[in-house]
């Protein structure tokens, strides 16, 4: 099941697990990124939570934990080249996994379609 | 958890600018420059400053439109800054020379014609008004000043001058920067004679029929030119010089970039009425003439705190500083003698990314102390205290053609 946050992150959830990134449109916006700051293996983090920093050349932004969880895994290759994140924002540019503590809440963020209706 | 959401702009900032962000606050509309619509053309992402509508990238983005003006050629516009002319009443350039000089701690008078030499307005308290560039014209002196200090530098220079010479910022005139190895190729492909020019070295230049004021100079530590030119002539220049294979247009991002790597102050944010030229070590731009015991020694504001920082040394530095990690160090961190953070003893007022030297890169104030090269500090990043290396600037090697 793919999802989407109004803060531009994507989820995509197989379970209770949800691989999380974010999206082209925040990766456009926020220019070429130069370092990526990802939480710990282990860490937990509330709904909404600021769970990772990212950085372009001109400033830092926040990624917000987009459902209460815990980080199974994180993507180390974005550490090393956080170009990833700008040419594969989808795909090799994922930023962590994480395991949900409330599966059902993923229904209550927005589908593909709601996600491009906010961002057009 | 630490909160980081007080030094960082959130993604939610992201969404596409409505109209609202082109205009103030008061709900003035910005100002443009002449290469407005061609910045619109290139697809310029638009963004507010000093006042005008400005391109921060093209589509290229940030680290290519950096890295490409250091392999190449990149065209800057920066009409927003002030170019003032100072004509003496008297038809003598060194009534106005001498006069200016009652303003700067440079050499005026001893600033030869066709050339031209960096200043700094200070004030009273020995602090720093404005940096600008000063070039000897001949029968004139032309003047460059930052944008957001331009109608304050010009109220300054008419307050103190006008009984010697006319002081008139110019409405009628663009400014582009071409800078990089080929900027001299680019260039020369419109007219050959920039070739002969030198760092420094200024002159009257027809490019595509337009009277130009062509100066070898910039603010990007590489070589390239700083072109004054009509404005209704600007747009076709910029086209011209944009249609050689070799030049890119480049957006204010990545001038900052730039200049940080080459270890340039930004006014406003490495130098202001706060530091002193010693301070912020750029008292290289002070002459000798004008230090104690040189012929025009002093006659500026701020001569008895400056002439004692030259001769005893000033209480801090601004230095070059250098992340050991991989997490750039921005304005405004604060700066530690020892890795828990009880000894606050300076601050970042510049620092982020350098394409060219791959990692963060940063300037900042530390007390004489602690300003050698190789010291270590460590500043204060989202509650961490991230170890900084004090390195000398800059931090690229400049390609001045001297």
């Amino acid at each position: 099941m793919l999802k989407f946050t109004p803060e531009h992150e994507w989820l995509q959830i197989e379970g209770d697990v949800a691989t999380v990134g974010i999206t082209a449109h925040a990766a456009e916006q926020l220019g070429d990124l130069v370092f990526v700051e990802l939480p710990e293996v282990g860490a937990t983090f509330a709904r909404d939570a600021a769970s990772a920093t990212v950085e372009s050349v001109k400033a830092a932004s926040d990624v917000y934990c987009p459902l209460e969880g815990e980080i199974t895994e994180i993507n180390q290759a974005i550490v090393d080249d956080p170009s990833l994140v700008n040419s594969d924002p989808r795909g090799a540019g994922w930023f962590f996994k994480l395991k949900l503590a409330n599966p059902a809440d993923a229904d209550t963020l927005l589908n593909e379609a709601a996600y491009n209706e906010l961002i057009a | 958890m630490n909160d980081r959401r007080s030094h960082a702009r959130t993604l939610s900032l992201c969404a596409k600018a409505p109209m609202w962000r082109r205009l103030l606050d008061d709900q003035t509309p910005l100002l443009q420059t002449p290469l407005h619509d061609l910045h619109i053309a290139l697809g310029a992402r638009m963004v507010p400053f000093a006042g005008y509508d400005m391109p921060v990238q093209y589509p290229a983005g940030v680290l290519k439109e950096h890295l490409h003006t250091r392999a190449s050629a990149g065209l800057f516009d920066v009409s927003h800054m002030g170019q003032v002319l100072l004509k003496p009443l008297s038809g003598k350039l060194e009534d106005a020379a001498l006069a200016l000089e009652g303003l700067v701690p440079v050499d005026i008078l001893g600033l030869k014609e066709g050339r031209q030499r960096y200043g700094f307005f200070t004030d009273a308290n020995g602090g720093i008004l404005d940096d600008l560039m000063i070039a000897n014209r001949g029968d004139h002196l032309f003047v460059v000043v930052n944008a957001a200090c331009k109608q304050a530098d010009t109220a300054h220079m008419q307050a103190h001058l006008s009984s010697v010479c006319t002081v008139e910022l110019l409405n009628d005139r663009a400014l582009l920067a071409l800078q990089g190895p080929k900027a001299e190729t680019v260039l020369a492909s419109v007219n050959p004679a920039v070739a002969a020019m030198r760092f420094m070295d200024i002159t009257d230049v027809t490019l595509l029929g337009a009277a130009c004021i062509v100066s070898r100079s910039g603010y990007s530590g590489e070589d390239g030119f700083e072109i004054s030119v009509p404005a209704d002539k600007a747009e076709a220049l910029a086209k011209a010089l944009l249609d050689h294979p070799d030049c890119e247009a480049i957006g204010l991002g990545a001038r900052d970039s730039l200049r940080l790597e080459a270890g340039l102050c930004l006014y406003g944010n490495d130098i202001d009425t706060s530091t002193s030229p010693v301070e912020g070590a750029i008292e290289w731009g002070i002459q000798k003439v004008r230090r104690a015991g040189g012929e025009r020694e002093g006659g500026f504001p701020g001569a008895a705190r400056i002439l004692a920082e030259l001769a005893n040394g000033p209480a801090r530095r601004r230095v070059g500083l250098k992340p050991e990690g991989k997490a750039p160090v921005r304005a405004h961190a604060k700066l530690f003698a020892d890795a828990e953070g009880s000894q606050e003893i300076g601050e970042v007022t510049s620092g982020g990314f350098g394409p060219t030297v791959e990692g963060p890169v940063a300037m900042g104030y530390l007390p004489t102390s602690h300003s050698a090269p190789g010291t270590q500090v460590f500043a204060e990043v989202r509650g961490k205290y991230l170890a900084m290396t004090v390195a000398a600037m800059p931090f690229i090697t400049p390609t001045y053609k001297r």
